[in-house]
């Protein structure tokens, strides 16, 4: 009788589709796949240590670094559990504007994704699609934020400086553009037979599996669990905008990709009537106890000067108490869980990192599918290694 | 369910409102250590020895159905004497869209039983629970390190572990 033998195979860290330093050590059976254990920890940075000795101003850029496609969420996730601890209230014109730059985000992040996701299965072309659209939307951010990639923008009480005269009429161009080029990207796509060959039907998992496994975000919803914190515990002002949800039941590869394109439709839906109803006002409640003082009245006003002073030195101290708040970004659900004792560093900063959960389903999806599949479901996870390791 | 339930588990700052603490107190009332609010939202406290009883408890009670386990995690509290850690489970009813936080605590040295087998997702949040902590799980289908690595000696998220390490890199 023949001996039945498995041959193990390292996938990275060095491999391309890993997308940084993700090593999976996979068991195959020819070249099936009986096991994939992934192996993370090449990036680990202890973010959650270093918090507990940083003010929770500081934090803030920390935090730009985890899911560094999408540092705009990130930021987005940090302030409303830090603004929840310090119960302020936030000026709505810096709600809209929020909303706007995480709906940005999204859209950079799922950009960022097709692109590199179509090139790992082979069709290259569409990376070079997506980051000319991609250079569009950073170019945005850019002018807004004063950075690309690591805006840090928001601060607790809004943000940190008001939007450009012309932002409403540059989105304005961009989402016209862009509502075209999806069509275009669904075009190369959608219906071309390798591409369906290569991903209807891989790495399937099923409802229960998802909700067991933890996945969120569009993987869950490509599961067909119906499930969205936009809609379902709405923060900022998702509750005014009018958008949809997309679910599908197949819950493979193909299922995955379905569910982005309609969300970067949906997000730019949204961003659309942002910009309609964006309120005039203020962007930033300037409360003396949380919030540095105008940039400008530093140099004529002595109490301002004393705010500032007292802020960078002793930085804000919430009240005793904890929190868990979580938001939805590209990738799943994002959670800041924060433990306040009181002092103006966090007694402990954990992250609920959307990636690191997701990225545990890789087994139940890849079982029995080909080694070649494996770089199409770790494409469809979506996972940014900068939030994983943390 | 009021539409200050739905806001990430919020209940106004009424604890006793919240359905999930009525529910523990009702089947597991010896269990209850502390109900405990802050910021809105809730949290449990309850004893190790049943903790997986309630959390099996909570995710299949048909009126919570807590099916999500959202995160877990731990908190060290060096000053705390044979209270050292608590263990911080973070449930989700996807259902209901209800949050709702229960708390272990745990001394020095002591094991929690394991919730993979409730959410296969628990296999990784406690494996870094254990890496970090050195919280060990009882009946865990394969606890090493996750992210530091296997030779790392210590338990960084620990308060005693000093921020640069403990040896030159």
């Amino acid at each position: 009788m023949a001996r039945q033998e498995f041959m193990t195979i390292n996938m990275g860290p060095h491999h391309p589709s890993t997308h940084g330093v993700l090593r999976i050590i996979l068991e195959l059976d020819g070249e099936v796949v009986v096991n994939a254990i992934p192996d993370i920890g090449y990036l680990h940075r202890g973010v959650e240590k270093l918090s507990e000795d940083k003010k929770y101003l500081q934090v803030l850029p920390l935090t730009d670094r985890l899911d560094y496609l999408a540092s705009g969420s990130n930021n987005l996730a940090y302030i409303l559990a830090v603004e929840k601890l310090l119960g302020i209230e936030v000026p709505r014109r810096a709600q809209y504007i929020r909303t706007a730059i995480a709906e940005m985000t999204r859209i950079n992040s799922h950009l960022l994704w097709l692109g590199t996701h179509a090139a790992d299965i082979g069709a290259v072309t569409m990376l070079m699609y997506t980051l000319r659209e991609r250079e569009d939307i950073l170019d945005l951010i850019e002018e807004t934020t004063g950075t690309r990639m690591m805006p840090t923008y928001f601060r607790p009480g809004g943000v940190a400086r008001d939007i450009l005269p012309d932002f409403d009429s540059k989105i304005r161009t961009f989402i016209d553009k862009f509502e075209i080029k999806i069509n275009e990207y669904e075009r190369l796509l959608t219906k071309n037979r390798i591409w369906m060959g290569r991903t209807k039907g891989v790495g399937v998992i099923s409802r229960s599996d998802a909700v067991s496994l933890g996945l969120s975000g569009p993987c869950a919803r490509a599961s067909g669990v119906n499930w969205d914190i936009r809609r379902d515990e709405p923060y900022e002002v998702y509750d005014e905008l009018e958008f949809k949800i997309p679910v599908l039941p197949e819950g493979d590869v193909y299922a995955r990709y379905m569910i982005r394109m309609e969300e970067m439709r949906q997000s730019s839906r949204m961003l659309r009537q942002l910009i309609d109803g964006m309120p005039e006002g203020p962007f930033i409640e300037r409360s003396p106890k949380y919030v540095y003082p105008d940039k400008e009245r530093l140099e004529g006003s002595i109490e301002a000067m004393i705010h500032h002073f007292k802020l960078v030195v002793d930085g804000l101290a919430p009240p005793k108490g904890e929190v868990y708040s979580t938001i939805e970004a590209p990738k799943g659900e994002i959670g800041f869980y924060i433990v306040s004792d009181g002092s103006p560093k966090p007694y402990r900063l954990r992250i609920r990192p959307p990636s690191f959960v997701n990225l545990q389903s890789l087994l139940t999806m890849s079982r029995g599918n080909m080694l070649a599949d494996v770089v199409a479901i770790i494409g469809s996870l979506d996972i940014v290694l900068g939030e994983i390791d943390r | 369910m009021t539409d200050n339930l739905n806001r990430q588990g919020f209940t106004g700052g009424e604890p006793e409102k919240h359905p999930a603490v009525a529910a523990i107190r009702n089947d597991f009332p010896s269990a209850i250590i502390e109900v405990e609010n802050s910021c809105g939202q809730v949290w449990v406290t309850v004893l190790p020895s049943n903790s997986v009883e309630i959390l099996l408890f909570l995710r299949n009670n048909k009126e919570l159905e807590f099916d999500f386990l959202s995160d877990l995690t731990a908190v060290h509290w060096p000053g705390r004497r044979g209270a050292e850690f608590e263990i911080v489970y973070q449930l989700y009813s996807t259902s209901k869209h209800l949050r709702f936080r229960l708390k272990v605590r745990l001394e020095e040295g002591q094991d929690v039983e394991t919730a993979s087998k409730l959410w296969q997702t628990a296999d990784w949040l406690e494996r870094e629970v254990y890496d970090m902590f050195g919280i060990s799980f009882e009946g865990h289908p394969d606890q090493r390190r996750i992210l530091n690595p296997d030779g790392f000696e210590g338990h960084p998220l620990r308060k005693e572990f000093p921020l640069q390490g403990r040896v030159r890199w």
